[in-house]
């Protein structure tokens, strides 16, 4: 086991695609670390960094005390989980386990015994002798798995493992993956774009937008404070509200939300509110009219999109191009409510906010202003 | 998403038997347009074959005879006899497979070498190499025979069997079907063995090459026809006759003033049979190697 650091790691590819632009990052022995961000972020980059399958062009990476820059992936001692799992088609479940202790001269019995081990913990015992073809989409995964466990390395690279994966086995093999880590301490390195992946299972989470590094901190954290516009409208799901407003004197406007906030400098702001922290009623908060468009009633709790008055904000961390702007100048408004709350689509009412539950990013910088 | 993933897709279509083969259902013949053209083709192709084998069990005088005796009086079996005696046929029959087999394994082995680096390698200047090695594809032997030739009597190889093997030991064709292959082959296997700890040639040996079955085998078939069937080279490479090829010394049946023509037919079936024989072994993946690539014919 060994902490994992990226000094000034910037990788450019041929055609001057910047895919990490000066990473700095530092992954402490036997923590969970997360790379999230969207498509084309640079998080598997940085992964294929750390294994040796692409050279950085500049800055070091280091696995426990030694750069690695110009080590070869199979003297690194890492072992990597791909999307697509890379299981050697024409190998026996067995072979696919054993064939990095027996490329590394592992003795036979020795092999063996760990091969068994392994499989035993994750559940493939009665799969030794099939073929990746005969197996499951879930078991596949378990055997990639297994396949870096079995080395016990020194880091443990997974690039979004559990994508391909349908849901109901993904809520299960991400308890399993905690589980795994809780019991080896591997020092691990995760990337995903999956919200739910990156918040559940990291000790910290790295965002990651461009090549760059947007927030590092635990998952809480940067979910409760978002250090800029990218990182608020990537966290969270449904995303956070923004709607542009400017400030002045101490006191924000954002289309119909009035409040205010000491010693704000005066300019251009975003307003981000989460959509938990609305409220159907005002009582006395700050607060805006909202017209419900569709309510999704999901059980445990209600979602509610509507529109304000005022107009959205880009963060560059959208999906997809999504026509964000509706009914001419409105903004869209998301809000979840407990389900006990009732509306109807068509519904005109004003939604409350705490100030405290009230970001504010600088619309120029895009970075959030305390 | 689905349970298999796009990825697998290939390697696995590839390791599965075609879904046309093994017991088809039994349709009905049903005439199409095409027999039109197709069964006159056969006809054509299959003449000289049933031609050669009813030379090959009549007399001299039968042959000669015109128009052509396409039922012979007797059945001569002695011909094929005959030829083992009056020539060191199984002598040129064991030089044959000596110097395929040997053209095949190093066509194999170094084809793959070469494929494998202009698939997966970056270096400088590879794909203009590549572009070359393309290039020599289109030079016909005819141009490069003499250099060869001076080569060889250079090495000391002329009138040896190393003279057929060594030039031929790779050649752009193989290498130019191998990296098409290989480059189909996904690469996350690779880096993932590489992880694993297995060096560049182990990922071709232990993980490539494995997978790449088809393709070795329609190299192989390729590499052996041509082998089994050159003619000109050899002609001019051997004097003795112990080390001719067959294809050589079938000409010693054809003479300036007479040429023993059921004798040359009946050399001719035996030299067919183990080109024949592999066809029909290895026609699958033959036929299957051709698909893959994207060549025809």
């Amino acid at each position: 086991m060994a902490e994992v650091v990226f000094d000034g790691v910037t990788k450019v590819f041929p055609g001057e695609t910047v895919a990490l632009d000066d990473l700095t990052l530092e992954i402490a022995d036997g923590e969970f670390m997360i790379l999230v961000g969207p498509s084309g972020c640079g998080k598997t980059t940085a992964l294929r960094c750390v294994a040796g399958l692409e050279r950085p062009t500049r800055g070091t990476i280091r696995v426990g005390d030694r750069v690695v820059n110009d080590v070869t992936p199979r003297d690194r001692d890492v072992a990597m989980v791909f999307q697509n799992y890379a299981l050697y088609p024409h190998m026996s479940v067995y072979r696919n386990l054993a064939f990095g202790l027996r490329q590394r001269r592992v003795p036979k019995a020795e092999i063996d015994r760990r091969v068994r081990e392994i499989s035993a913990m994750l559940g493939l015992d009665d799969l030794l002798r099939r073929r990746p073809a005969q197996l499951s989409g879930g078991q596949r995964q378990r055997v990639a798995m297994g396949r870096a466990l079995v080395r016990e390395p020194r880091a443990f690279l997974l690039d979004e493992p559990l994508s391909n994966l349908d849901a109901k086995l993904r809520v299960q093999m991400r308890a399993e993956l905690k589980r795994l880590h809780a019991r080896l301490g591997i020092t691990t390195i995760y990337v995903t774009h999956d919200q739910t992946e990156a918040m559940t299972l990291g000790d910290r989470i790295a965002v990651m937008s461009n090549g760059r590094l947007q927030q590092l901190g635990a998952p809480q954290e940067v979910y409760d404070h978002p250090a800029n516009l990218f990182v608020a409208g990537f966290i969270g799901s449904p995303p956070m509200n923004l709607v542009r407003g400017r400030a002045e004197g101490g006191r924000v406007v954002a289309g119909d939300l009035t409040f205010e906030r000491s010693r704000i400098p005066d300019g251009e702001v975003a307003v981000g509110i989460r959509p938990e922290a609305l409220s159907p009623s005002a009582d006395g908060t700050p607060s805006f009219e909202f017209l419900v468009d569709v309510v999704e009633p999901l059980g445990d709790e209600v979602v509610v999109h509507g529109t304000t008055t005022g107009s959205t904000v880009e963060t560059g961390a959208e999906e997809e191009e999504v026509p964000t702007q509706v009914e001419g100048a409105r903004a869209p408004i998301t809000a979840r409510f407990d389900p006990g709350v009732r509306l109807a689509p068509g519904e005109r009412l004003r939604l409350g906010v705490r100030p405290d539950r009230i970001h504010v990013f600088d619309l120029r910088t895009g970075a959030a202003i305390p | 998403m689905s349970e298999r993933t796009l990825f697998e897709a290939p390697v696995e279509a590839i390791l599965k038997p075609l879904p046309d083969e093994g017991e088809p259902t039994r349709r009905r013949f049903l005439f199409s347009g095409w027999h039109l053209v197709l069964l006159p083709l056969a006809v054509v192709m299959i003449v000289p074959l049933l031609w050669m084998l009813i030379t090959s069990v009549e007399t001299l005088n039968e042959t000669r005879h015109f128009p052509p005796i396409l039922v012979p009086h007797q059945i001569r079996w002695q011909n094929y006899t005959q030829v083992l005696r009056q020539a060191p046929f199984a002598r040129w029959m064991l030089n044959t497979l000596i110097v395929t087999t040997l053209v095949v394994i190093g066509n194999l082995f170094f084809c793959s070498l070469a494929g494998y680096a202009f698939a997966r390698f970056r270096f400088f200047g590879r794909d203009v190499v590549f572009l070359l090695v393309l290039a020599t594809l289109m030079v016909p032997f005819q141009v490069i025979m003499i250099p060869t030739f001076l080569i060889v009597r250079k090495l000391g190889l002329i009138d040896t069997l190393w003279a057929l093997v060594v030039p031929n030991l790779a050649g752009a064709f193989g290498i130019f079907l191998l990296r098409q292959f290989f480059r189909t082959l996904p690469i996350e296997l690779e880096e993932a063995a590489r992880i694993d700890g297995a060096s560049r040639l182990g990922v071709l040996f232990k993980i490539v090459l494995p997978l790449s079955g088809p393709a070795l085998a329609t190299l192989a078939v390729v590499t052996f026809l041509w082998t089994w069937n050159d003619f000109l080279w050899p002609l001019i490479t051997l004097y003795t006759p112990t080390h001719y090829t067959l294809q050589v010394g079938l000409t010693t049946f054809q003479g300036a003033h007479q040429t023993n023509t059921h004798l040359l037919m009946a050399a001719n079936v035996m030299s067919m049979v183990p080109v024949l024989l592999l066809f029909f072994l290895a026609q699958r993946y033959f036929i299957r190697g051709i698909a893959t690539t994207g060549l025809k014919g």
